[in-house]
């Protein structure tokens, strides 16, 4: 097996018994990306020097030891590291150096940043090809979507371009892609991972999250990243767990919960509702108690999710105006027209439509209706949560209703790819941990399920992924590249 | 709720964008239907329910009022497009 290949688990052991140096192994990463990434385009930017040269202080103890340390990894174009580009996906960062580096790029710091990956736009879309710099391909099949926002990142990790890679998560976009690719998506509670130097999209929503291979490698990832940052004031300082030991403790009695509206779903393939069931029976074999519930906001929830989503970011995009940094257009005469120019040649048209709406949803006349209004609806999504919890662990639902579709096949017609999202919004509305991680596979496309938990309850989450994962047998899935 | 092209082309105004007649008859297709499906929700009561703006709990942040400085005006400046005199250069606002 090459080293690429392999968990952060299995690699920390080899490295910390001087099987083999770190400079191997990103050599190794490296060398599958040069491989697989002119089919793929997972990266934006490749830090091949970079790497080595952290790669080599590892190996001379240079630097501290974390868990990670030494371990090659991808972070998503929209994180900022200190005098390197970072160009959210968009042509209107083309130029932008990060004049600073961000709370959980400085935190991996004596891991190796083998490059940064490819994204939708400003991580807005569902299939990775709302991207300035051209869609990353399914590794399984480089016809479909991997999925997004988080699109690179997924393939890198699915492929091994990456042994673990960051993403961040505002209603999906590292768990559906995950699903997607047949790896582990994990996105923690709002506010359990800094978002400083990470770039705001809709701001009461994004949440930092990760790709890694399995479930034990997600809790290593979580571990070093969760924690209150005074950078971030949406931070709490909630004690950070030890989720590596607590996820190896017997689980005691799991209650999980099948919410009934995520079956009456319309539009799911039968694959995934078979991979679902199937799910559901294994778990109860391994002693867990299924109990059903009832979720009865869901539908209601995305709507009122991409109301609320597309109002932050007009507010969030308005500090991209030609001024402070990025591209700009100075060829007209007043200052509007720097604005105007600047904004409308180097944005792209979903970036530009999800403006349009919150700018709507927010306007005078329509701001009660709207905005308002589902901000109202948010909060009959947490309720909707919260009496769940009074029954159940945690909550077990799809993540995408079909396996990766083909590019292009809903470029056209943007509800349909927003209605794709309906099983992950929920939970990102009411800011709770969840994860997706593969459990079956169909036509070489892997089929993805989600659980998700209480706020702060991600070891019990973690937990739960790990009993199924221990018991599955390998996927019948292979690689295009 | 159906947007024509003219609210389209306020819209747009207001956010700063610049859209040619095809953008703006594609956005009034595409952001009515996005608004139709979204009708749905008016016709769940909320009367009595209070907007939920942000999940942490946390509220009124503070912290000490001390100066840091991690990065230097120079290197802020230097994505700036246009800078004069170790300052942001804009085009009039006021018309001559």
């Amino acid at each position: 097996m090459e080293l690429y290949q392999q968990t952060i688990c299995e690699l920390r052991e080899k490295l910390d018994h001087k099987e083999i140096t770190a400079k191997e192994l990103a050599i190794s990463v490296l060398k599958r990306i040069q491989e697989t990434d002119p089919k793929l385009n997972a990266y934006i930017s490749i830090f091949e020097d970079r790497a080595l040269l952290e790669a080599e202080n590892f190996d001379k103890g240079k630097t501290k030891k974390s868990f990670l340390a030494g371990i090659p990894f991808a972070a998503k174009d929209n994180f900022c590291l200190k005098d390197t580009l970072a160009t959210g996906g968009s042509k209107i960062l083309e130029n932008y150096v990060c004049p600073y580096t961000s709370t959980v790029l400085a935190s991996l710091g004596d891991s190796v940043l083998v490059g940064k990956s490819n994204l939708d736009e400003f991580a807005m879309g569902s299939s990775g090809e709302n991207s300035a710099y051209g869609p990353t391909k399914n590794p399984y099949d480089l016809s479909r979507v991997p999925g997004g926002s988080s699109a690179g990142s997924a393939a890198a990790v699915a492929a091994g371009s990456a042994i673990f890679a960051l993403g961040t998560d505002t209603g999906g976009s590292v768990r559906q892609p995950a699903g997607l690719c047949g790896v582990v998506g994990f996105k923690p509670t709002y506010g359990r991972i800094s978002r400083y130097g990470v770039m705001a999209m809709a701001s009461s929503l994004d949440t930092i999250s990760f790709f890694t291979k399995d479930v034990t490698d997600a809790a290593h990832v979580l571990k070093e990243l969760a924690g209150y940052d005074p950078h971030d004031q949406t931070t709490p300082q909630v004690e950070v767990e030890d989720y590596p030991a607590l996820i190896l403790k017997p689980n005691k009695k799991l209650r999980i919960g099948i919410p009934q509206e995520y079956f009456e779903a319309q539009g799911v393939q039968s694959a995934v509702k078979q991979a679902l069931e199937k799910t559901i029976s294994k778990y109860n074999e391994l002693g867990a108690e299924i109990v059903k519930i009832s979720l009865p906001h869901t539908e209601a929830a995305l709507a009122a999710y991409y109301l609320i989503m597309s109002s932050e970011v007009s507010s969030n995009m308005s500090r991209y105006d030609g001024i402070k940094y990025g591209l700009s257009d100075q060829t007209g005469q007043d200052l509007l027209s720097v604005y105007l120019k600047s904004r409308s040649s180097n944005l792209g048209a979903e970036v530009k439509r999800r403006i349009m709406l919150g700018a709507f949803s927010l306007s005078h006349g329509y701001y009660d209706a709207y905005y308002k209004k589902a901000q109202k609806i948010r909060t009959l999504v947490c309720e909707d949560f919260t009496k769940a919890y009074d029954l159940v662990d945690v909550i077990l639902t799809p993540v995408s209703p079909t396996t990766a579709f083909p590019l292009g096949e809903k470029l056209a017609d943007p509800l349909e790819m927003y209605l794709a999202d309906i099983f992950t919004i929920p939970a990102s509305l009411a800011g709770l941990p969840a994860i997706s991680f593969p459990v079956a596979a169909a036509k070489n496309l892997p089929i993805g399920v989600q659980l998700i938990g209480k706020q702060f309850a991600e070891a019990t989450v973690l937990q739960a992924a790990l009993l199924y994962e221990k018991s599955r047998s390998p996927l019948d899935l292979s690689l295009m590249v | 709720m159906k947007l024509d092209k003219k609210q389209i082309q306020k819209i747009a105004e207001l956010a700063r964008l610049d859209l040619s007649d095809q953008e703006a008859l594609n956005y009034s297709k595409e952001l009515t239907a996005i608004l139709e499906y979204a009708e749905d929700l008016q016709k769940i009561d909320t009367e009595e329910l209070v907007e939920t703006c942000q999940v942490t709990g946390l509220k009124n942040i503070m912290r000490d009022d001390k100066v840091e400085q991690p990065q230097t005006s120079q290197e802020i400046l230097n994505n700036s497009p246009l800078t004069k005199d170790g300052f942001i250069q804009v085009k009039n606002i006021f018309e001559k």
